[in-house]
């Protein structure tokens, strides 16, 4: 399998404070790979130093092969957007995109194509102080497709969006994946990242917490049984039930959540309905993203 | 190097950039033309308490072509310097810098290109200045009583040339403060701030408290360098010295900008 990023003890300490700390992770080329992490995890930090925006302390990296110490050899091939859209405010979408065009000397018909695409063509040229901030989400992301990228970062591409945006951004994130394109996206919409995400790498505190497959991890995790019962007071005797069956349970807003095997649910079943209970909502499912990350991460939710 | 200067240009061009920068150089070329040759017809003289004031006389001369002209290079150069300072910083408090640099890796390229069409741009207002100036005390002469006939001569071309050359190096090193300051501080505001109160208050302030220092002030050096050289500051001195203020400073600019890390 190909590599698109490669990253080995990569490292930024600012004064004392270590933004990005020995992070150590892989991301296979053609994939959709989430990059998670709680605010000041140092998943920006790290973009910026895959970008040469920022210098490494210390260690090394690769980006579609060449050292991040010489982003001339792979930027011509990368898309980024990086922290929000940032673009000229008095100049309008078209014009703000001419300017990197002609930067990066990408042909002006691609400007309209990608203004078309992201939904802006009827207000090209609107100036982008006047847009919205899913407009200019949508600008920015129009602006790191310029070059037609072989590796696209991506730094919270749906803030400011509604659904509707939301959801064209998963399709044409998975669209450029099936075209081969890598897509490195951060995001706090974790839920989003479980539906198109192959890989994953988790920060906390400036270490990576996983890199892997997104499959794996949620495998590895506890499968959870969740049982509602007819009648909300009988929550405690649920819980109190599957306790006594061994399982460890917890009450969690009108549900009781159990861990357990999805054979367990047949046993769940029988016990509580001897003690003459009936559920109304009886599944076992795997964790989600969300409360992996939340797991792991030590966070609140 | 030619993208980043086309691509600068995309946004030099805006029509209120443009347009704003545009009408204040032609007001300013007017108005300080107007006022010179109403000095000329004042039947008391003009000129301020101290000031030698032009007269008809000298204003027939072959330099007298230029006079007005010669009275425009610090407002010219405060306007390069505000566009110079606010087109550099602004990059850093948008934070477009870091799209400029993803499409364009190669810092050193960047900062060339940004300066050069910057500076075609002070060249473009310093062109408009002087078909003004000169354009307008043409059209002033004959209302002065001003004999044109020298400006016309070889030595009226010389010395519409020398000005053209002077105003055109004074523009571009204010533009230049004004990057170099636009680097440092990286805030349109504190930028611009700092270059005007220092040209307009205090270099001025200083050289009039303190005389001996006013052939070491840049504000004094550039107004010798415009003139051709004063009484008081050679042109060989000024053109020296401010060669070495504007490349220093300029060389800790660069090596700051290729250094230092993009992180807003």
């Amino acid at each position: 399998m190909s590599i698109a990023i490669s990253v080995s003890d990569l490292s930024k300490i600012y004064g004392e404070a270590a933004a990005v700390s020995h992070a150590t992770f892989e991301v296979p080329k053609g994939t959709v790979c989430g990059f998670v992490g709680p605010n000041g995890a140092g998943k920006t930090t790290t973009i910026r130093m895959l970008l040469g925006l920022i210098s490494a302390t210390g260690g090394t990296g690769t980006v579609l092969g060449e050292s991040i110490n010489e982003p001339e050899k792979y930027l011509p091939r990368v898309g980024a957007m990086i922290e929000g859209p940032a673009f000229y405010p008095a100049l309008s979408a078209k014009e703000n995109l001419n300017v990197l065009a002609t930067l990066g000397h990408f042909p002006k018909k691609r400007v309209d194509e990608l203004l078309e695409l992201v939904g802006l063509a009827d207000r090209a040229g609107s100036k982008f102080k006047t847009y919205s901030l899913g407009m200019k989400q949508r600008l920015g992301i129009a602006a790191a497709l310029l070059p037609n990228p072989e590796l696209l970062i991506l730094d919270e591409p749906t803030n400011g969006l509604d659904p509707e945006g939301i959801q064209e951004i998963r399709e044409l994130m998975q669209s450029l994946a099936q075209e081969g394109t890598t897509v490195f996206v951060s995001s706090h919409l974790l839920s989003e990242l479980e539906m198109i995400s192959e890989h994953l790498v988790m920060l906390r505190k400036g270490k990576v917490l996983f890199t892997g497959r997104l499959a794996e991890l949620l495998a590895a995790q506890q499968p959870i049984v969740i049982a509602v019962p007819e009648n909300v007071s009988d929550l405690g005797k649920v819980s109190e039930i599957a306790n006594r069956m061994g399982h460890q349970a917890q009450i969690v807003a009108s549900e009781v959540r159990i861990v357990g095997e999805n054979d367990f649910t047949a046993d769940l079943n029988r016990a509580v309905f001897a003690e003459g209970i009936t559920l109304s909502t009886l599944i076992a499912q795997l964790p989600s993203l969300e409360e992996t990350f939340f797991d792991m991460t030590g966070e609140q939710a | 190097m030619i993208n980043v200067i086309r691509a600068e240009f995309r946004k030099l061009r805006r029509p209120t950039l443009t347009l704003g920068t545009l009408l204040a150089t032609l007001f300013f070329s007017v108005l300080f033309t107007y006022l010179i040759f109403s000095e000329v017809k004042s039947p008391q003289g003009g000129g301020r308490p101290g000031a030698v004031a032009p007269t008809v006389e000298s204003i027939s001369l072959a330099n007298g072509v230029v006079v007005s002209f010669q009275q425009v290079p610090v407002l010219l150069g405060i306007i390069a310097l505000c566009i110079f300072a606010a087109q550099m910083a602004q990059e850093y408090t948008y934070g477009t810098l870091r799209n400029l640099l993803v499409r364009q890796p190669s810092r050193m390229k960047i900062l060339a290109g940004k300066y050069i069409s910057m500076s075609i741009f002070g060249l473009l207002i310093v062109a408009a200045s002087a078909i003004t100036s000169i354009g307008v005390s043409y059209g002033l002469a004959d209302w002065a009583g001003v004999n044109t006939t020298a400006w016309s001569s070889a030595e009226g071309t010389q010395a519409i040339t020398e000005t053209l050359v002077n105003v055109s190096i004074a523009v571009i090193i204010y533009g230049t403060i004004g990057m170099i300051l636009g680097i440092l501080l990286r805030s349109p505001i504190s930028s611009i701030a700092l270059g005007v109160i220092w040209f307009l208050i205090l270099d001025n302030i200083l050289s009039g408290v303190l005389s001996a220092s006013a052939k070491w002030l840049p504000g004094q050096l550039i107004d010798s360098l415009t003139r051709g050289g004063t009484d008081s500051i050679s042109y060989d001195r000024s053109a020296t010295l401010l060669a070495i203020y504007v490349g220093i400073s300029a060389l800790v600019a660069a090596i700051l900008f290729k250094r230092r890390d993009v992180a807003n």
